[in-house]
């Protein structure tokens, strides 16, 4: 089991109100990721909900037991950090060990489960090596083993592959999201980064400021995002936001087209542009274009193999059925 | 190439330093090998040459000598134990966020800046003085009957005082490196389930150690020489004799040269003895 329900939990620092009265819920066995620009408070949010922090006021509630002022030891959850948090002086057996050996398992059981652990996830020929010993995915592995032989419910992730490089983050990604299927567990990721949210969530929570913006699955957040803030944050690469006259003509205040949204004509088109700078994927190319008139550039997915360079006119015609428009406050209009 | 030449002049820039050294210890260190063979009494105006190992047989066959090696690895070992346990609370102590931290911190270290001498009188004259001392006046104004420290419990109070003076260095090497310890390693620890004892027993000690290792050795070669806190409080009676402090009297109140040279060979023996054994059994820590 492992629901987990925030009930006007406020969070201050001091005199700095860092998160705002805030309702969230999640349920059993959701993959639930927090996405937000830097210093949004998605790291204070985990930790008030693994008890590594005091809420100032509100409750929070783990499977229907109000665990406001549990110790984070009684909330049966566990933890990746950032950085690991690996005991250095341990070897990655006994870093594993050491939940159940604070919970007083004997022997024999503590064995079993470590060496369970440790075959899911090939850690089984480094298991008496010291976290030094061990490269950056490795020692991530380590830091998962430690939180899975507990069988917690629910486990919580802050930045895990942060410092990962790229090829590897890609890896453990699906790795986590693997593991989230098999053990069915409660599972709540913090990044910063959208694409590991599109890719692993199964509901995502937008943050800004310690506020929810926008609570849903990666693609009602695609498709229907509340604000332009949803809008601009979620997709990649970013939405495309034109003001003015040509909002005007679709009676909003400011539209929104994403860069996939954008058709590439010869001839005709409703923008006439010059393409400015390019930047080739390979599957695609992504083309920052000048729009007259508009005060930023526009930027347009096109195929691969488009054979389009710095200068060149180039006509746009946006898909009428994917223009988000937003008022004045920058909410959606229907 | 480049830093094979800067090595070769690193080498020669470093020559008088390191001459100057080796004549700063070896010329001494010769000096008392050859006394500690002599017959050198300068009172008497002996100076015979060849007793061979007379001196040394003579020194240690005194009776006063295996008492002196007891009460220096005493001392030292007293020391250590309340500086290193006390040094640890301090540092867990101080690193907690107080008001005044600043200016507790400047206190806590001060003792470390005032000479062995000063604090040895200090401590003998207004706290451990039976008539006029501060603990003479605590204890009777709980209706006790007063203690002469330094005659009742000599090597206690050399202790003590030997400890307020090194305590400081403890607390500060220690509260470095309890200061540098990941927070996010007590935190994880906190949510494996660890209290606050198997939180400091698993975690803060075995990151400590390396610093506790640094502050025995260093405390260690200083210990050892301890002379000026037994000369002012109890001047060696009481069985508060350490070995520096025979080697003193056999050269200075015997006025016997050649058998203190003996001692002060015994002295550099021992030292190394306990270095040696002090590598081998925590010096790993230094390696890891
Ligand atoms: N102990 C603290 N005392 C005071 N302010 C704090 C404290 N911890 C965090 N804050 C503030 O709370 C805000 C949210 O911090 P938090 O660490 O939750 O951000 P974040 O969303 O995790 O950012 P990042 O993506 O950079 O990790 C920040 O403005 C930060 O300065
Ligand atoms: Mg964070």
């Amino acid at each position: 089991m492992g629901r987990i329900t925030l009930d006007k939990v406020r969070k201050a620092f001091g005199d700095v109100e860092v998160i705002p009265p805030l309702d969230l819920t999640i349920n059993d066995g959701e993959f639930v990721v927090f996405v937000g620009p830097s210093g949004c408070g998605k790291s204070t949010l985990l930790r008030l909900i693994a008890g590594l922090e005091d809420v100032t006021s509100g409750e929070i509630r783990i499977d229907g037991t109000d665990a406001t002022h549990l110790s984070p030891a009684k909330r049966s959850l566990a933890m990746v950090f950032q950085s690991y948090a690996l005991y250095p002086h341990m070897s990655v057996r006994k870093n594993i060990a050491f939940p159940l050996k604070m919970a007083k398992l004997d022997q024999a059981e503590i064995d079993r489960r470590v060496e369970g652990a440790a075959k899911v996830l090939n850690l089984d020929s480094y298991l008496d090596r010291r976290p030094g010993q061990l490269s950056g995915g490795q020692r991530q592995r380590v830091a998962i083993g430690r939180a899975i032989v507990r069988e917690p419910s629910a486990f919580l992730f802050d930045e895990p592959l942060s410092n990962l490089d790229a090829a590897l983050r890609v890896g453990m990604r699906l790795e986590i999201s693997e593991l989230h299927k098999r053990l069915a567990t409660t599972m709540i990721y913090v990044t910063h980064d959208q694409v590991e949210a599109m890719t692993m969530a199964d509901k995502i929570v937008v943050l800004q400021a310690g506020r929810i913006e926008q609570v849903g699955s990666p693609l009602e957040l695609y498709r229907t995002p509340r604000n332009k803030f949803v809008a601009g944050f979620i997709g990649s690469p970013k939405m495309n936001f034109i003001d003015g006259a040509e909002a005007a003509k679709h009676s909003a205040h400011t539209i929104g087209i994403r860069p996939e949204h954008l058709i590439v004509t010869d001839e005709g088109g409703t923008w006439t542009g010059k393409v400015g700078v390019s930047e080739h994927l390979g599957s695609d190319t992504f083309f920052h274009v000048h729009v007259e008139g508009f005060p930023e550039t526009l930027t347009v997915r096109a195929g691969g193999e488009v054979n389009l360079h710095y200068g060149d006119t180039i006509h746009l015609t946006p898909d009428a059925a994917q223009i988000h428009r937003f008022d004045a406050e920058g909410l959606r209009l229907a | 190439m480049a830093t094979q030449h800067s090595r070769s002049a690193a080498r020669l820039m470093m020559t008088p330093a390191v001459f100057l050294l080796l004549v700063w210890m070896l010329v001494p260190l010769i000096m008392t090998l050859w006394f500690s063979t002599l017959d050198y009494r300068p009172m008497r105006g002996t100076f015979d040459c060849c007793e061979g190992l007379a001196n040394y047989t003579r020194f240690i066959t005194s009776s006063a000598f295996l008492d002196s090696v007891i009460t220096t690895l005493q001392l030292l070992g007293g020391v250590l134990l309340i500086t290193i346990v006390g040094g640890i609370l301090l540092a867990i102590l101080l690193d907690q966020p107080i008001w005044g931290q600043g200016i507790v911190r400047i206190l806590v270290i001060a003792p470390f800046f005032v000479m062995p001498t000063v604090s040895a009188l200090v401590w003998k004259n207004m706290f451990m003085n039976p008539v006029n001392g501060l603990f003479a006046h605590l204890f009777k104004g709980l209706g006790l009957e007063p203690i002469d420290w330094l005659s009742q419990a000599p090597m206690f109070s050399i202790i003590l005082i030997v400890s307020w003076q090194w305590l400081p260095f403890a607390t500060l090497i220690l509260l470095t490196a309890i200061q540098s310890l990941d927070s996010e390693q007590l935190e994880a620890a906190e949510m494996d389930g660890a209290g606050p004892l198997s939180r400091f027993g698993y975690i803060t000690l075995p990151h400590l150690a390396r610093s506790i290792t640094v502050v025995v050795l260093i405390q260690t070669i200083f210990l050892l020489s301890i002379f000026a806190e037994i000369y002012v409080t109890t001047g060696g009676a009481f069985g508060t004799r350490t070995l520096t402090y025979l080697v003193y009297q056999r050269v200075i109140e015997s006025q016997n040269v050649g058998l203190g040279s003996a001692g002060g060979i015994y002295a550099v023996i021992l030292a190394n003895l306990v270095a040696l054994v002090l590598m081998r059994v925590v010096g790993k820590n230094l390696d890891a």
